[in-house]
Order: C-alpha cells, then sequence, then structure tokens
C-alpha cells in the first residue's frame, strides 16, 4: 500500500554522499589516525579512534547484504535522505556495544540465515517464519521515514519492508490481542553486549520492546528487511526489525525473533529501567523533555561536518500526526509519554 | 642524565604540549571536514570532554608523584596541565553551543539551568575559569594567601566534574563510575588537607555567628 505524506512536512532536494567518496575519507581518517592521543588523553576515546582500524569496509570480513526487489516510495523523494554510510556507522544498538561506531565494527559476524521469527500468542494463526520468508511472504515496498532518537538527533531512512499489519492479519489475533510483544533474539556469543556488562550499556537482555494493537495495525508501522534497497545489515537490525516512525526510535527494536500478541501492557527494557526518562508509548513529542534534555528541536544528521546548520524543530509525532494523531485523541500525553 | 632541572621541566612541558595539543588539531580538522564518523558534533563533545576530565585528573596527579619520587620540579608543570585542562573544557562547552545547540541562546540558557547535570558542569567549568585566570604570576602575588584558598578548589572541581559525566550517561555507567574512583583516590591522597579544609569551612561558619 502507498502510504502519502503531506506536502507540509517534505523538504526538498536530495544530499546524498557517494559512497566511493565517503570511503576514501574513511581511508584518510584510518591513516591519520590520532597520533599522541593515546599518550595524554588515553582511554575510551582512543581506544574508539583506533577501533577504526578494523572496521575498514574493503576487508571481506564485512557482512554482505543484498539487493531487494521492492516498489519505490515515489511520494517523498524530496526528504533529504541522511547518506547510506552514516545510516549504517551510527548506531544505538547495545547488543553490539552501546558506542555509535561499535554495532558497525562488532556485528559483521553475525548470523542471519537461518532465522526464525514466530509470531504467537492471542491469535488463531500462530505462525513461525524461516529467513526467506522475511523477505518473500510479502510484497516489499520502500518508505522513506524520518527516525527521530530520543537522544535528540535524527535520520531519513529509505527503508524497505512491509506493513506490520499484514503479518498481523495472516495470524489473526483474537479479542484479547490487546497489545503486541517483541523480542530481539538472545545470543551473547553473538552478541557480545549480551555478556559484557561494559560494551552492553547495562541493559537488561533480551530488548523487549511493545506496541498498542491499534498502534501495531497502523498502516505506517513497517517491519523492515532493508534499507537503501538492500537487506539490512546486522547493525541496522538483520534480518528484520520494527520501524515505528513517530515514535523515539528504540521502539523500533531490532533483530526480531518473537512477535506476541498479549492482553496486558508489556514491561518494556528502557521503560523498566527508567521509566521517568522512557515511556511505554515514548511518541515523539516536542512539548513533553526527557528530565536531562529538551525534546523540543533536535540535530538532523545528513552530511556535512561541525558547521552543518542541521537543527529543526521537533515536530509532534515526528511529523505523523495526520496518521496517528487519532489514536491519542483522549489520552494525556504528558502523562502518557 | 645530566640534564639541569629547568631542562627536565622544559622536556615534561614539550611532551604535555604535543599530547594535549595535536589531538585536538587532528580532531578538529577531521570534524570540519564531515571525517568523524556520522556524527561529528558529538564527537568532539565527548572528546573534549573526557579530554578535560582526563587532564584534571592528570594534574591532581602530579603532586602525588612529586613526593613519592622526590621529583620537586614536576610541581612546576601543574600549571600548564591545569590550563589545558580548562582549555578543553572551554572547547567543550564551546561545541555544545556552537555546533550542537547552534546558538539557540535561549535553549542553552534553559538547558544549564533545568538540566542538574549541566548545571553542575557549568559550576565546574566557571570555577576553573577562575582559576586559569589566577595563574597569572602577577596576579598570583597580588593575590596572597586566597591564592591557595581559592586553587583548593580544583578538588571540588573534580568532583563536580564526575558527578556530571556520571549523570549524563543513559545507562552505561561503568566508565564514569571508573572515573569517579580514580578521582577518590586522587582525593585520598590528600586526606588530610581536604579534612581540615572541610573543618574550616565549619570553624569559620561558628566562629562568625
Amino acid at each position: 500500500m502507498l502510504i502519502k505524506i503531506p506536502s507540509s512536512s517534505t523538504l526538498k532536494t536530495s544530499d546524498i554522499t557517494d559512497e566511493s567518496v565517503y570511503i576514501q575519507r574513511r581511508q584518510l581518517v584510518k591513516s591519520m589516525g590520532f597520533l599522541g592521543a593515546g599518550a595524554l588523553l588515553g582511554s575510551a576515546i582512543s581506544h574508539k579512534a583506533n577501533a577504526g582500524f578494523f572496521d575498514s569496509k574493503d576487508a571481506d570480513a564485512s557482512f554482505k547484504t543484498t539487493a531487494l526487489n521492492y516498489k519505490a516510495d515515489k511520494d517523498n523523494l524530496s526528504l533529504i535522505r541522511t547518506p547510506e554510510q552514516k545510516v549504517i556507522s551510527h548506531n544505538n544498538f547495545y547488543e553490539f556495544g552501546a558506542q555509535k561506531n561499535q554495532p558497525a565494527e562488532l556485528s559483521q559476524n553475525f548470523k542471519v540465515n537461518p532465522w526464525q521469527l514466530t509470531i504467537s500468542g492471542e491469535c488463531e494463526n500462530p505462525i513461525t517464519l524461516d529467513y526467506d520468508d522475511l523477505t518473500t511472504m510479502f510484497a516489499l515496498e520502500e518508505r522513506i521515514y524520518r527516525l527521530r532518537c530520543v537522544e535528540a538527533w535524527s535520520m531519513v531512512v529509505p527503508w524497505i519492508g512491509f506493513s506490520l499489519a499484514e503479518l498481523l492479519k495472516k495470524v489473526a489475533p483474537n479479542s484479547s490481542a490487546k497489545y503486541v510483544l517483541f523480542e530481539t533474539l538472545f545470543d551473547p556469543e553473538q552478541m557480545p553486549g549480551q555478556s559484557n556488562r561494559r560494551l552492553g550499556g547495562g541493559i537488561a537482555y533480551p530488548y523487549v520492546e511493545g506496541l498498542r494493537i491499534d498502534e501495531a495495525m497502523n498502516p505506517l508501522t513497517l517491519m523492515s528487511v532493508g534499507l537503501y534497497g538492500k537487506t539490512l545489515p546486522p547493525q541496522n537490525g538483520a534480518p528484520i526489525r520494527l520501524v515505528v516512525p513517530w515514535k523515539y526510535g528504540f521502539k523500533s527494536i531490532k533483530s526480531i525473533v518473537s512477535i506476541k500478541l498479549v492482553r496486558e501492557q508489556p514491561q518494556t527494557t528502557w521503560n523498566k529501567l527508567a521509566s521517568n526518562e522512557y515511556g511505554f508509548y515514548a511518541n515523539v513529542n516536542p512539548a513533553h523533555d526527557h528530565p536531562r534534555w529538551s525534546q523540543a528541536s533536535e540535530r538532523r544528521i545528513t552530511s556535512g561536518g561541525l558547521f552543518a546548520k542541521n537543527r529543526i524543530e521537533t515536530l509532534p509525532f515526528n511529523g505523523y500526526g495526520e496518521q496517528v494523531a487519532h489514536m491519542y485523541k483522549n489520552m494525556d500525553l504528558s502523562k502518557y509519554y | 642524565m645530566l640534564l639541569t632541572t629547568s631542562n627536565k621541566v622544559i622536556l615534561v612541558k614539550f611532551v604535555i604540549h604535543l599530547a594535549a595539543f595535536l589531538p585536538l588539531l587532528s580532531l578538529y580538522y577531521l570534524a570540519f571536514n564531515d571525517q568523524l564518523g556520522a556524527d561529528p558534533v558529538q564527537e568532539v563533545i565527548h572528546f573534549t570532554g573526557i579530554g578535560a576530565f582526563n587532564l584534571i585528573l592528570v594534574t591532581l596527579t602530579v603532586s602525588p608523584i612529586a613526593k613519592r619520587f622526590k621529583l620537586g620540579y614536576l610541581l612546576q608543570v601543574r600549571r600548564l596541565l591545569g590550563l589545558y585542562s580548562f582549555c578543553y573544557a572551554f572547547l567543550h562547552l564551546l561545541n555544545f553551543l556552537m555546533f550542537d545547540l547552534q546558538f539557540a541562546w535561549s535553549l542553552f540558557f534553559n538547558e544549564v539551568v533545568k538540566r542538574p547535570y549541566i548545571t553542575i558542569g557549568m559550576v565546574a567549568f566557571i570555577l576553573l575559569a577562575a582559576l586559569a585566570v589566577t595563574s597569572l604570576n602577577r596576579i598570583k602575588r597580588k593575590m596572597g594567601k586566597s591564592w591557595q584558598s581559592l586553587h583548593n578548589y580544583s578538588y571540588f572541581i573534580a568532583i563536580l566534574v564526575s558527578v556530571h559525566f556520571y549523570w549524563s550517561v543513559k545507562s552505561e555507567i561503568l566508565l564514569p563510575l571508573f572515573y569517579m574512583s580514580l578521582t577518590l583516590i586522587l582525593l585520598a591522597f590528600r586526606y588530610k588537607k581536604i579534612k581540615e579544609l572541610i573543618l574550616s569551612i565549619f570553624v569559620k561558619k561558628i566562629t562568625s555567628k
């Protein structure tokens, strides 16, 4: 199905860094290193810079993605997309390390085939999808969405996938299915953050997220299997992840193995960790600050270095109010943040 | 080694300049050219922030080492290290204002007042600035005894900075806890002095009543 985004929220002209140019730059960074940084400044940062020596794109060790067949999103071509290299190198995926650059470096040997995704719980026909089913069971379409992180940065990503609603219709939820519970793979051998407290950032594993059933059935809610025309790299949640564009990024759970239809509102990872900072709903809301920083504006990550003028106003529901605001009509959004 | 004491001081200072200044050159060169990862803004903020904290801790390590190994001349490099600490802290703040908030002044003032961890960071910065300004020999001489009492705030600054760091992270508290322990260890070397300082505050209060 085709999602129309109102023209009021669209931007102009494309601004994508050519991949080869980007890689050349990375080589330069690598060859320069951080001379001297280790001597006095030591610690985490230079460790991070040194790690750059291993994130080489030319190494055969890097994860192989494959091209996908999909229907292009022609309605949002005017959104300035975040360059692909930035989308796949700046990730919050604590299973592979809590620093932004770590997932891309520590996930390249991640095995996504075979994979099993089980949809079960309060439904008529529970099913299990295999790796091939993920990209063949439904017609794939591109969705160019804004992604707003709770940390107040944002991107624009051309996802490829299918509506979660289509998948849920297949299992036929029963009348007791009030919420949907999602779970990331738990495999400490492959996901070093799950066994190493320092890498994993101190959150509970497996990562768990949830949606209300109407949110899950909203046509915007996407099960993504790819981005920028290819299957997902591990750092972005291969082989299948959720994308809920009107909510903060942590709701969009990665590398999903289980989707369960449940009766009660699930206990979700960040909400459990700090419920005053991360609500269950986590709708993008410029009027409701995170206790430690403002959510009124955001930095849109595109190309451009330090002087990129990229601070923009944050929009209610991340600009998708027309499609989703009706679901929260009678709710106090400052209470149900 | 036949180095004279003043040559030793010059040598150590030279090493400090290299180790503290070169990383900044490389950092900003890469960041201006968008070669510092996907989000150079976050990168420069974190680098200068951690760098400032590292330098503060190194500064606080000098006296215990000089005492333990009888290397009195080392005391002469504390000012340089302190000034670099201030320099990194200043860049940290400037990065936040210029590149993250992009001169949204009202947002800046709001954040400084509303977010306790930023308030604490700001207090630490102001104190550090006071120490930097009064590090000039002429001012130092004019201040007499009060110079030392002012510069005793360096211990307080280290504590503020460790709290600022701890409070700023989402869940990855191990590194901030490590830094906090380093801070406490360095302060433990000054146990007697700090105890006297705290006592003197109470004594002043009582006598002034």
